[in-house]
């Protein structure tokens, strides 16, 4: 795990000012400035449409840039067809030649590549042990389970060695329990290799789980380019503090503005403080942003400097380890805390009153 | 656990499991059947009665068997008989048959059925019959005496032969054999039509199958990969001569391709021929293999064209990232995934090209002619079972096809649309 790799200097893969457009008429990418240290694991993320899957397609060489250049290894790569990039990709339902065998399958880019037959043999057999799939060189692609399949396409995009390997949402097509087990083993298999993947997922939990840096897309652009809890913790607009994790937001509009403080009046009159993040000026409308694991709703356990505020419980929701209240804090009636569900906790009612607070910390004044 | 799958099994109640089973089923079963029922009387009908009744006349002729009693008699009492020499009696029957046949007037009819296999037995038969009331023992010498041909071995086996019912003897005439003095032996070679021409059909197929092959190919891939809107305009115009009249899409190109036609027009026209030296490209073989590649192509470009929309593009993208030039992907991961397709549809048009008649019989001039032209040439003539032997060996060698295509791709791969 190289959290900093995302500092390093000397970019191996870089977009610079790349716009693309299918059309002519509306950008699906705006202007991508993007660079990446050899060695990360980054993660496109965001929701469909929002132009990641392009910019792999670009990367990959399926897609040319409309704009600007995209670099591999200082190289411009713009003008390479696809099977001279040298780019291992998995695809997302994982694309394995039906018509070979597992072995064959492998083979393949070997064989492309001008590789002696003894040597591809020696190469397949460590790339399929390397997946814990050796036994199964001999079968065919529809002989095997979703996981399986997705090892092979695993295995097929290492096999020929790339330094740099794409995945288009890889497990998507797996049920939850096999997806955790495999991001597990993608996870292993990026730090015992040294390899550089970019990863395009939808999916916010598998971001957050395998990647070093996070790009959050939206409307064509990266919304945020961080780490994990970086995203999480200090997510920089409101789309990315809704679209990364649970979030109450609160509109209001900035009394005051002092450096990183903000005095933000809700809509109900009542006055907070706030962390002021992209607020921008003083009578400006805002979305305050809280995480509901941040919000505390028993006096005793409120974190010193806290800001209490009334709230009305709407419904609790039994979620096995949890318990989820949906109260109206505010005037806004879809402000949620989270109960763990341990022997003695509070179970709270419909129609209870309460206070709920939490510290100036975790309240983050966004854009509207 | 063997012993646990053995024993048989049997329901709450005792009764065995695979009569309770049946008996749950049989309503659904026997209603099923009878919505079917009408089909497979239609089929029964219209399709299998049709081919067996052609297949018995391929083997069944009673022209003479019917209309020489005594000499069936004769020679059902002499099986042994040496037809370089046949004795007195048998000379007897015939002239008592011969009389008969004047009388009944049946001459035309046995004559034709021996002179399938011994040509020219027809006219003898018409001379023999009208003398033959006036001729005095003993027959024989009076018989070669109008001409010394009845006492041809080839004629007198030709007649033991057409004294039964059903005979093999169509078929051998079908293959080029030929009823000699000694037996049936290979014909002569100008007068071996049939095999040869057996042998340009498939070959005339063959090549009519590789050029829809090939020009298929490109537009079904099209048809799989362009946009909705663009690839249904492009459906339509392939689909566009299938739904025109045979007769319209065959008179279009005699316009086309005759000498006087647009073609040639357009070749004098630029001065890459000289008006004396107008290709001939109608009323031959050209023109047979031109006209039906056009009108069989849609059969080869919809099987084509089902197979290659259901490839997804992720195949071809994932071979160009493993590193494989657009040639390789073509030859080693999309053409190999379009077999089934281009197997349904070579089979397709091959068999539908082995037995085009209306095409070869507008454009095909004297040596584009097929088999089936054959065909219906003997069937104009009434020659049924002769016509009939010919469309059995065609079948037959179409049935071997799909055996061979079974054997190599297996029929349950086969995917026409």
């Amino acid at each position: 795990m190289t959290a900093s790799a995302g500092t390093g200097d000397a970019a191996f893969v870089e977009f610079d000012g790349v716009q693309k457009s299918y059309d002519g008429q509306t950008l699906v990418v705006k202007g991508l400035n993007l660079k990446m240290p050899k060695g990360e694991f980054l993660t496109m993320l965001g929701p469909s449409g929002s132009g990641k899957t392009t910019c792999l397609m670009m990367l990959a060489g399926f897609e040319t840039a409309t704009n600007g250049e995209i670099r591999l290894n200082g190289r411009n790569i713009n003008q390479v067809p696809p099977h001279k990039r040298g780019i291992g990709m998995v695809f997302q339902n994982y694309a394995l030649f039906p018509h070979m065998t597992v072995g064959e399958n492998l083979s393949f880019p070997l064989e492309v590549r001008g590789m002696a037959k003894s040597d591809r043999e020696a190469r397949i057999i460590r790339t399929l042990d390397m997946v814990q799939m050796g036994k199964f060189v001999n079968r065919r692609p529809a002989q095997l389970s979703g996981g399986q399949q997705q090892r092979i396409a695993l295995a097929r995009a290492l096999v020929f060695d790339p330094e740099l390997v794409l995945m288009d949402e890889p497990l998507g097509a797996l049920d939850k329990q096999l997806r955790e087990h495999m991001q597990f083993e993608i996870k292993h298999l990026h730090e015992s290799l040294g390899i550089t993947v970019v990863y395009v997922t939808h999916d916010q939990g598998e971001a957050l789980t395998m990647s070093d840096r996070i790009a959050v897309f939206n409307d064509g652009r990266i919304q945020q380019l961080a780490s994990p809890a970086d995203l999480y913790e200090r997510p920089e607009n409101s789309f990315v503090a809704q679209f990364i994790g649970e979030n109450n937001k609160l509109p209001g509009v900035i009394e005051e503005l002092n450096g990183d403080k903000a005095l933000v009046r809700l809509a109900n009159g009542e006055l907070i403080d706030a962390t002021a993040v992209n607020a921008k000026e003083k009578g400006g409308k805002t979305l305050v942003s809280i995480r509901p694991e941040r919000v505390e709703f028993k006096p005793e356990m409120m974190p010193e400097g806290a800001h209490m505020i009334g709230a009305e419980v709407i419904e609790v929701i039994y979620m096995g380890d949890i318990l989820r209240a949906v109260l109206k804090v505010a005037g806004t009636d879809d402000f949620v805390i989270k109960m763990r569900n341990t022997l003695g906790q509070t179970r709270l009612s419909p129609g209870q009153k309460i206070k709920v607070g939490w510290h100036p910390q975790d309240a983050r004044a966004l854009d509207p | 656990m063997a012993e646990a799958t053995q024993e048989l099994l049997t329901t709450a109640d005792g009764r065995p499991l695979k009569a309770a089973l049946a008996a749950a089923q049989s309503r659904a079963k026997r209603r099923a059947f009878f919505l079917v029922l009408p089909l497979l009387l239609f089929i029964i009908l219209t399709f299998l009665v049709p081919i067996g009744y052609m297949l018995k006349r391929s083997f069944e002729h009673d022209g003479f068997a019917s209309s020489a009693p005594a000499l069936v008699a004769w020679f059902g009492e002499n099986r042994g008989f040496d037809p370089a020499d046949p004795p007195e009696e048998a000379y007897a029957a015939l002239v008592e048959d011969l009389a008969r046949m004047q009388v009944e007037k049946t001459t035309g009819m046995a004559g034709t059925r021996i002179n399938y296999s011994v040509p020219g037995s027809i006219s003898m038969f018409k001379k023999g019959a009208r003398e033959a009331k006036n001729l005095t023992p003993p027959f024989r010498d009076s018989l070669i005496a109008i001409d010394p041909e009845w006492a041809s071995p080839a004629l007198w086996r030709g007649m033991a032969s057409a004294s039964h019912v059903y005979t093999t003897e169509f078929y051998l005439v079908a293959s080029d054999m030929k009823l000699n003095d000694h037996g049936w032996a290979r014909g002569e070679d100008k007068e071996r039509i049939y095999l040869y021409l057996f042998f340009k059909t498939f070959v005339i197929s063959g090549i009519i199958t590789v050029l829809c092959l090939l020009l298929a190919f490109p537009v079904s891939h099209l048809l799989a990969t362009l946009p909705m809107a663009k690839s249904s305009l492009l459906m339509i115009f392939v689909l566009l001569p299938f739904w025109t009249s045979l007769l319209v899409r065959t008179s279009a190109w005699i316009a086309l391709l005759q000498e006087q036609g647009v073609v040639n027009d357009l070749l004098v026209g630029l001065g890459l021929v000289s008006d004396e030296g107008r290709l001939t490209m109608m009323y031959n073989m050209t023109g047979t293999i031109v006209a039906m590649t056009h009108v069989l192509l849609p059969f080869m470009i919809l099987p084509l064209y089902s197979v290659m929309r259901v490839i997804p593009p992720s195949y071809a993208r994932a071979a160009r990232s493993l590193g494989a030039t657009s040639w390789t992907t073509f030859r080693r991961v999309y053409m190999p995934q379009t077999l089934p397709g281009i197997a349904a549809g070579s089979l397709l048009v091959f068999i539908l090209a082995v037995g085009y008649y209306i095409t070869p019989a507008l454009v095909g001039g004297a040596d584009g002619q097929l088999i089936s032209n054959l065909i219906s040439f003997h069937m104009n003539k009434s020659n049924w079972s002769l016509a009939a032997a010919i469309a059995g060996m065609l079948l037959a060698a179409i049935l071997a096809l799909y055996w061979l295509y079974d054997r190599l791709i297996g029929i349950d791969r086969l995917k026409l649309g």
